[in-house]
């Protein structure tokens, strides 16, 4: 009854292209962005901000990043946490050694070089595809673990190999306090996410879906793959390279070469998988799945008053997780973007059937 | 889209000529020594039993082979073995004979992609939606929703591809080769698989295409009624030799048309 786009007649394609075409969404858009940047910072504790948005929300970045090359690209990597990893080595080492250079700026730099480091692993995709790409993409993983491990400079000569980070200060505003950490970062998702999506709804972004869907087709239409691919190792980088930044200096704040190992990239592919491949949206819900539910089905126990030993609670939150996952991709193997798809689609409809 | 040509369509000169074309896989001799032109503004049929490297064809004409011997000139010039990008931006478009649509997105977006190869915004001004990309998108929308009005789809504009009939999805197929506005347009069996009133539908469509744009047309079709009514002139292969050239009564009468058809009796 309420989400209904009855009435609302497009008069231009203008008026048709945009972002959010329906009246409802772009509502429902405007009031979830009041209570991300003005009504959580008072709502939550410290705690739920250091322990679940503040990583939820630079790992969405990261799975975002993904999903721009799997989902929509359709070129499979198992190595992108080598890519937050170059991220983040790359701001510590210009804050290190530039250190008048504005955060910001800081941020697009790290994003880049990850971004140089990503086409470079990204060119076998020109030749192969599938597993055996992934495996190649492997090979990025393990290298860049190797060289954060054994190239001493990139730790500036830390003995113990470990790094640690200053404060950021954005303007001569230090960003302190879990409740600025979590501002910052929800501002720079979402701009990353705007601009994400902004990409995968021009021209660009279907050179990318075309070669998912139909590499020959979209090599005869005029699509060159060499472009669509790497322009899509490139970006994807640049996104989860930044996001290594953001995990390195606002989430650890200070890390071994440990912290990018492989079961992060394989936690970012479950990520986007759970969440939805090919769906902006869907990065979101896995990233919120794979970081917040563990936490939340921890700390479910004490918040409802039962009294459990931590052995137990810790069992049965890898239990509940473990079936949940599984009860996910049984009823939508599409994603959790998907469910929410279908859902809006009865909405649409509702209270009839059809 | 221009071109004022409407019904009394005459045929120009030659656009594409091929001469004494042979391309092999290892011992397979998909295709040897054929030779044949195709002019402008024609309807050319290229008809063959099963195998014949009707297809083959096509393929070295839009770059996704490149023949051992023989030699393709394009409007008028030598062509060197140009790859199928090199193709499609010297206006060479053409559909599939399994349909080959991108699955995952809408038909606008499918159709769309025809449009890739002439909107030249950068990623960082699409990334940030600069009003010169947005209007780049607006204006190659509108040249789409000519081919979609033109197509009689726009009923199914948002609809995901995968969701339509066999008969549609050959229609946006099409439609996506008319949204690079080729001045060439091959056609592997546009009409495979559909029934009599699709059929009819597609072979309107063809004809007006030929007829308002003025494209010249290549097509691989099995319907023999379909290719004798709509071809202007019609080259019969067969084990990857030319067997007829000619209009299509012309090759209706041929003796080694017939018995590569019918068969021969030993």
């Amino acid at each position: 009854m309420l989400y209904r786009e009855n009435g609302q007649f497009k008069t231009s394609y203008r008026a048709d292209q945009q972002m959010l075409p329906i009246l409802q969404d772009r509502m429902f858009m405007g009031l979830l962005l009041a209570f991300v940047f003005v009504g959580a910072p008072f709502v939550f504790s410290d705690y739920f901000f250091l322990s679940i948005l503040i990583p939820f929300l630079i790992l969405s970045l990261a799975a975002l990043g993904l999903n721009l090359l799997v989902g929509y690209c359709g070129q499979i990597s198992i190595g992108h946490a080598a890519f937050m990893s170059v991220g983040a080595y790359a701001a510590y080492n210009l804050v290190l050694r530039v250190p008048q250079l504005n955060f910001l700026v800081v941020l697009v730099l790290a994003g880049l070089i990850a971004a140089l480091v990503g086409l470079l692993f990204g060119i076998p995709s020109l030749r192969i595809r599938g597993l055996y790409l992934a495996v190649a993409t492997l090979a990025a993983q393990f290298f860049m673990d190797w060289t954060f491990a054994r190239v001493k400079w990139f730790t500036n000569y830390a003995s113990s190999g470990s790094v640690s980070t200053a404060t950021i200060d954005l303007f001569g505003f230090p960003i302190n306090s879990p409740v600025r950490k979590y501002l910052f970062l929800a501002a720079v998702v979402t701009v990353f996410a705007v601009l994400a999506k902004n990409l995968v709804r021009s021209h660009l972004g279907r050179a990318w879906m075309a070669m998912r869907d139909m590499d020959v087709a979209a090599e005869v239409i005029g699509i060159r793959p060499v472009y669509a691919k790497l322009t899509a190792f490139g970006v994807s980088s640049f996104y989860v390279g930044v996001a290594g930044a953001l995990w390195g200096f606002v989430h650890l704040g200070s890390w071994e070469p440990l912290a990018f190992n492989i079961t992060l990239s394989l936690n970012l592919l479950f990520m986007i998988i759970i969440g939805g491949m090919g769906s902006i949206l869907g990065s979101f819900f896995g990233a919120f799945f794979i970081v917040a539910l563990p936490i939340l089905l921890n700390r479910a126990p004490d918040w409802l008053g039962i009294d459990m030993s931590t052995a137990m609670v810790s069992h049965l939150e890898s239990m509940i997780f473990g079936a949940l996952i599984i009860f996910f991709l049984i009823v939508e193997p599409q994603g959790l973007a998907r469910l929410w798809a279908i859902g809006k689609e009865k909405l649409r409809l509702w209270p009839f059937p059809h | 889209m221009g071109g004022g040509l409407s019904n009394g369509k005459s045929i120009g000169d030659v656009v594409l000529d091929l001469q004494d074309i042979s391309l092999a896989f290892g011992g397979v001799r998909a295709l040897q020594g054929v030779t044949f032109d195709v002019r402008e503004h024609e309807i050319r049929a290229i008809i063959g039993p099963n195998g014949a490297g009707k297809s083959s064809m096509l393929n070295v004409i839009n770059g996704v082979y490149h023949p051992q011997q023989g030699t393709v000139s394009y409007l008028g010039a030598k062509r060197h073995d140009v790859n199928t990008h090199e193709a499609a931006v010297q206006g060479i478009a053409r559909t599939f004979q399994n349909i080959a649509l991108f699955k995952g997105m809408s038909v606008l977006d499918n159709i769309m992609t025809g449009r890739n190869l002439r909107m030249k915004s950068g990623l960082l001004a699409q990334a940030f939606r600069l009003p010169s990309a947005e209007r780049e998108e607006l204006q190659h929308r509108e040249a789409v929703e000519q081919v979609i009005d033109f197509l009689e789809i726009q009923a199914y504009r948002k609809t995901p591809v995968g969701r339509l009939p066999y008969g549609l999805q050959k229609r946006v197929d099409l439609a996506r080769a008319l949204a690079m506005e080729p001045k060439l347009l091959l056609l592997d069996e546009p009409m495979a698989g559909m029934n009599v009133e699709e059929k009819q539908d597609m072979c309107r469509f063809i004809l007006d295409v030929n007829d308002q744009f003025g494209t010249t047309i290549v097509l691989i079709e099995h319907d023999m009624g379909v290719v004798m009514d709509i071809s202007d002139r019609v080259i019969v292969l067969d084990y990857g030799r030319k067997i007829g050239d000619g209009t299509p009564e012309q090759v209706r009468g041929n003796q080694a048309v017939i018995d590569a058809y019918l068969g021969v009796s030993h």
